[in-house]
């Protein structure tokens, strides 16, 4: 079993839901971002996700498309992301996913990319632009691997693509608030809820939900309808604009996923 | 070979948001045409509206110019709105009523395919948002003024490199937010399935209408087909019904400043395979897959990749591709202005720039045609610009 899936499993025989902080890679520097890990494993993180720069990050917002920005100015690479992951491997066992463009993977080889994550010690990934329809290969060599493929539902999905993202998904399923973009607003109106137990009738894989979710209140919010609670833009922000509030703030997210 | 793919290339690689959406659409697609009412109505617009059948010209005094062998151009210029694209922008837009959609967003760099779609909008009575780069804006203010006095939003694009890739970029994020009332009309065969062959087949009246036209001026097929190429829509749009002749056909990059000095946007020459944008195709990247800068003094071809099945018919040996450079294109915008009256966009003149070379190397009883995608009217305070006259 993954560690991701261990995780999920142990929260929910505890009755606790995953709170899975997001932060980009090398924003502002690669020394900030090891800290940085840290610091969110202390403050409760179940699992951190990592983002990946890329030029061209069309699933994102402007505050990740502009910390992608900062960081490819430090010269962050998925190599050097890789790198740090392995340096991190020994200080902290918090489960690491990379979420990723699809280019970047491509262009380093599939398959090298799975054997060098999984020997980096990253557990998981996702790659926004990468539906399962076009991840036969990844989805294979991952497995193989026991390299969790974390792929996305959004509102639109019909009961098809949900069948067919439940059956590639492995270690959760990521459930994307809305129609819209990373950082964009969250409307907390029932149908969050209704599309979750659509999935849930599907699929007993855990859901974690992201997109959009900024406060303590949203965030407690969707961990009662889900099984984790993804936040990113959020947390971005705060380590660009103000990092000293930053730790009170994680406590705070982390006290309100339960 | 897969479905939505052309050999290795093509695909669909967009977020899942998005994916129900291109679901829908290419059914509408697939239904359109064989919808007798869908086809009569796209005919009877392409007649009364876009004033289609566009003429096949010789161009004489060119020809005689260089001494070889006759050129003919087809005249996408002189399609309403100026350039091939509204044959594409006319299509989406009856598609997209069709399917019950509100709204129109496009991207655009030169600004054509922007007032297409803004046109389209306009004729059939939606909303229309344009996205389009900050540089872009500067260099082809025109058509920024036209697209507002047609009634569309022109949105800005700083981030990035503030070129046609950004603007896409944002254009894929407001469908992905705005995917139940809108419709992306992308104005190129690039992009995810079935957007290459779709825009593919809307422009394939241009092909269609100039073998009919060189059969009757020539009483035979031409020898060579030449089209400039960003994303590629024209070119696809002149080759795709020669595909079963045996005429030699080729694509034009931008090379910009010379593709020794990395600024260009010439994908076959300067880059490699990857996935962007929704599909597999050549794109200008480095090492770690991060897209590249281009450069080209139009904005049309200054883009990172280029449309998939255009890598396909490369491996097939069907299309060569090359590249001509800005000082080419423009040397060519000025003599095909001098020798015939007609002032070309400056993306239409890289290909113009390739009949220049090739023409005289071939004797005159050859026959090329030339797709005249656009006319240059937007370009000419970019170009006094250049030779530093002010208007």
């Amino acid at each position: 079993m993954n560690r991701i899936e261990r995780t999920f499993k142990e929260l929910k025989s505890l009755n606790k839901k995953a709170f899975i902080p997001y932060i980009m890679a090398g924003d502002p520097s690669v020394e900030r971002t090891k800290e940085l890990v840290l610091v969110l494993e202390e403050c409760g993180a179940d699992i951190i996700e990592l983002g990946v720069p890329f030029t061209d990050p069309l699933a994102d917002g402007p505050t990740i498309q502009r910390a992608a920005e900062r960081a490819l100015k430090e010269g962050v690479t998925l190599k050097g992301v890789l790198a740090l992951v392995k340096d991190l491997r020994t200080k902290t066992r918090v489960p690491l996913v990379l979420m990723t463009y699809y280019n970047p993977v491509f262009k380093y080889g599939e398959e090298r990319f799975v054997k060098d994550a999984k020997d980096a010690g990253v557990e998981g990934v996702i790659i926004p632009d990468l539906p399962p329809d076009e991840a036969g290969e990844l989805i294979k060599t991952a497995k193989k691997a026991d390299l969790a493929t974390i792929f996305l539902l959004a509102p639109t999905s019909t009961e098809d693509r949900i069948k067919k993202v439940a059956t590639a998904s492995r270690g959760f399923i990521y459930y994307v608030s809305m129609t819209g973009i990373t950082g964009s607003q969250i409307l907390l109106d029932g149908s969050i809820e209704k599309s979750i137990n659509n999935i849930r009738r599907i699929t007993d894989k855990p859901v974690a939900v992201g997109f959009g979710i900024s406060t303590a209140e949203q965030a407690r919010a969707i961990s009662g309808i889900s099984d984790g609670v993804i936040i990113g833009s959020a947390i971005v922000r705060k380590i660009q604009e103000a990092p000293e509030g930053l730790k009170d703030f994680i406590l705070k997210l982390r006290e309100a996923v339960r | 070979m897969k479905k939505g793919y052309f050999g290795k290339y093509g695909g669909r690689f967009v977020p899942e948001t998005l994916m129900p959406a291109l679901m829908e659409l290419e059914k509408a697609y697939l239904e359109s045409k064989k919808d007798r009412d869908f086809q009569k109505e796209l005919i009877h617009l392409q007649k009364t509206y876009i004033g289609r059948p566009t003429s096949l010209y010789f161009a004489k005094r060119l020809t005689e110019h260089l001494g070889g062998a006759k050129i003919y151009l087809k005249r996408e210029d002189l399609a309403h709105t100026g350039a091939h694209k509204i044959n594409n922008a006319i299509g989406q837009a009856l598609l997209a009523k069709k399917i019950g959609k509100k709204r129109l967003i496009a991207e655009t760099g030169a600004g054509q395919h922007g007032v297409a779609t803004a046109t389209g909008a306009a004729l059939i009575g939606l909303d229309c948002d344009v996205y389009m780069g900050t540089d872009d804006m500067k260099r082809q203010a025109l058509n920024v003024f036209r697209m507002r006095l047609l009634g569309a939003r022109v949105i800005e694009v700083s981030i990035g490199s503030r070129t046609l890739k950004d603007a896409i970029n944002e254009a894929l994020r407001d469908w992905t937010t705005n995917v139940n009332t809108t419709h992306y009309v992308l104005g190129t065969v690039f992009g995810p399935h079935p957007f290459p062959s779709m825009v593919r087949d809307f422009q394939s009246v241009i092909g269609k209408e100039a073998k009919k036209q060189i059969m009757q001026a020539e009483k035979r097929l031409p020898d060579y087909l030449v089209a400039c190429v960003g994303g590629g829509s024209n070119a696809m749009g002149l080759f795709h019904e020669f595909l079963g002749d045996n005429i030699k056909m080729i694509g034009v990059e931008a090379g910009g400043k010379g593709i020794d000095t990395g600024e260009h946007a010439a994908r076959f020459a300067g880059g490699s395979v990857g996935v962007f944008q929704g599909c597999k195709t050549y794109l200008l990247q480095d090492d770690n897959g991060n897209v590249l800068g281009t450069h080209s003094v139009s904005a049309g071809l200054d883009y990172a990749s280029i449309g998939p099945e255009h890598p396909f018919l490369r491996d097939l040996g069907k299309v060569q591709y090359t590249y001509a450079t800005d000082d080419e294109a423009l040397a060519a915008f000025e003599l095909l202005s001098k020798t015939e009256g007609i002032i070309p966009a400056l993306e239409s003149a890289h290909a113009v720039a390739e009949a220049v070379k090739l023409a005289p190397k071939l004797s005159g009883d050859k026959l090329i045609i030339v797709n005249l995608s656009g006319r240059g009217d937007k370009d000419v305070q970019h170009v006094a610009a250049i030779k530093g006259i002010s208007l």
